[in-house]
């Protein structure tokens, strides 16, 4: 669970953030939508501990960032997951050694016990024959999904996804989504997603959080969305015809 | 930004990298992946290099003494001195500053801009003591044993260039590089070299951990990289000098 109580973030005199509060629960998958300068990515690195806001609070499952040592923040550190837009692996390791390479840091585990749990995550993202193989040689999908195994491998309480579906198509956006949302729930993790997609919104926004001008301007669910009469969030969410007529359409069943 | 800002921010730098690495196994993998990718890649080059400076160093040593009253062991004592004293720390690590420079920039500012940097802080690892301190290390204790192998292959090269050119005599040569040898200029040169391999180590480094922007920037960065170290080593060369041999 992470409580966000009231943040605020400033770079010289641009206050980028300008009061949020939300929250995030375990086993949910929660959305950060929003235009571009909106104030996602900070808030999202301010959610990673890479930015600390200047005003406000944010609780990890009770432990308030402000009041952590260093210790706490290294700790705090192995119990987050990261995906990254572009997958950030690492070039010069195999996709084996990429998701080991979290457990050689930090765990002493033998490395027979290491090689079990990166076939485990491995397995459990569907990349079972490809160890051997290094990054340049695998399509952005499967980059994709060695970086939600790395995330995963030090079994984390916390999973954040920079635009998982950025430079995939259709169908391979849609199975890292649901990738994304069947890890959050099986192993119960808070994860927050940050995101351009509109599919990802329908398809696994348990909460979603619309950002504008640094400020939280809607949040709900991918249900309550499609019904929202907040003009902001209409005019951005349902900006093409298809998501018009679909929203259309779901409003007139009801 | 200023030069003092960049001075600033190197020794910054420097204080994040010298701690001790979070686990050991992960530094001995590192360091020897570096050795093999910034020393032991390095052999041919400076073996080529060497080889036939110390030819050319013989050749025109050669050439230019006209006068029948200088002994001809000179060549050889003129060949070795140039090696030991400048040719092989100095010139070998501009060499070194283009291939292994370039090399540390760009492999490091790739990471940065493709955001690998950011993993292994967001995992909690202390990004520049785990890239920069297996590089320094591995550079500062192998580079002294290239510019020996440098030193050896230089003055060998002289004497192949002898014998090749029959411009001068093998025992007058052989004469001349065993002629007044002096061991501490062997330890100047290997002091030198220690330092410039920290150099080529680091200030590469600082130009591609802060590198900001896209495969544009890190090309630029490299260029700059080069220069920088060069323009260091230089000005380091310099200030040894007149620190250890006046």
């Amino acid at each position: 669970m992470i409580k966000v109580n009231d943040i605020h973030k400033r770079f010289g005199e641009a206050e980028v953030l300008k009061g949020i509060s939300t929250s995030f629960e375990p086993g949910k998958t929660n959305l950060i939508i929003g235009q571009s300068g909106a104030g996602k990515t900070v808030f999202l690195k301010s959610l990673l501990g890479l930015h600390t806001p200047e005003e406000g609070t944010i609780i990890y499952n009770g432990q308030i960032n402000t009041e952590m040592t260093i210790e706490d923040k290294r700790d705090f550190r192995q119990e987050l997951g990261m995906v990254f837009q572009g997958s950030a692996l690492f070039d010069s390791l195999n996709v084996e050694e990429n998701v080991m390479f979290p457990l050689k840091m930090f765990k002493k585990e033998s490395k027979e016990e290491m090689l079990e749990r990166v076939n485990f995550v491995l397995k459990r993202v569907d990349l079972e024959n490809s160890n051997k193989k290094f990054p340049a040689e695998l399509s952005g999908g499967m980059q994709k999904r060695v970086a939600i195994a790395r995330a995963i491998v030090m079994n984390p309480k916390y999973l954040f996804c920079d635009e998982p579906n950025s430079g995939l198509d259709p169908s391979t956006s849609i199975l890292i989504d649901n990738l994304i949302k069947e890890i959050t729930q099986e192993y119960q993790i808070t994860t927050v997603i940050n995101t351009h997609d509109m599919n990802s919104v329908m398809e696994i926004g348990d909460k979603i959080v619309f950002l504008k001008d640094g400020l939280k301007a809607w949040e709900g669910s991918s249900k309550e969305i499609f019904k929202t009469d907040n003009q902001t969030v209409v005019d951005f969410v349902y900006s093409s015809n298809l998501f018009k007529k679909v929203r259309e359409a779901y409003l007139n069943e009801q | 930004m200023n030069y003092i800002e960049h001075v600033g921010k190197y020794f910054m730098m420097l204080g994040q990298i010298f701690k001790r690495p979070q686990k050991f196994r992960v530094f001995w993998e590192a360091l020897f992946r570096e050795i093999e990718q910034l020393g032991i890649k390095s052999i041919g080059i400076i073996s080529f290099i060497s080889f036939f400076i110390g030819g050319v160093i013989a050749l025109q040593t050669a050439l230019n003494i006209s006068d029948p009253l200088i002994p001809k062991m000179l060549i050889g004592f003129a060949t070795k001195r140039s090696v030991i004293l400048e040719f092989a720390p100095t010139f070998c690590s501009i060499i070194l500053a283009g291939k292994v420079g370039s090399y540390i920039t760009s492999s490091i500012g790739t990471m940065r801009v493709t955001e690998q940097i950011d993993a292994l802080e967001i995992m909690g690892v202390n990004s520049l003591n785990y890239l920069v301190l297996p590089k320094i290390i591995a550079t500062v204790f192998f580079y002294p044993f290239l510019i020996i192998l440098g030193m050896f292959l230089a003055i060998f090269g002289g004497w192949a260039a002898g014998i090749l050119s029959n411009m001068f005599y093998e025992a007058d040569y052989i004469a001349g590089i065993q002629y007044d040898f002096a061991p501490f200029l062997v330890i100047y040169a290997l002091v030198k070299t220690i330092i410039f391999a920290f150099i080529i180590s680091t200030v590469p480094s600082y130009h591609g951990y802060y590198v900001k922007g896209g495969s544009l920037e890190v090309g630029k960065a490299s260029t700059q990289s080069v220069v920088w170290t060069i323009v260091v080593i230089v000005i380091a060369n310099y200030f040894l000098t007149q620190m250890l041999l006046t």
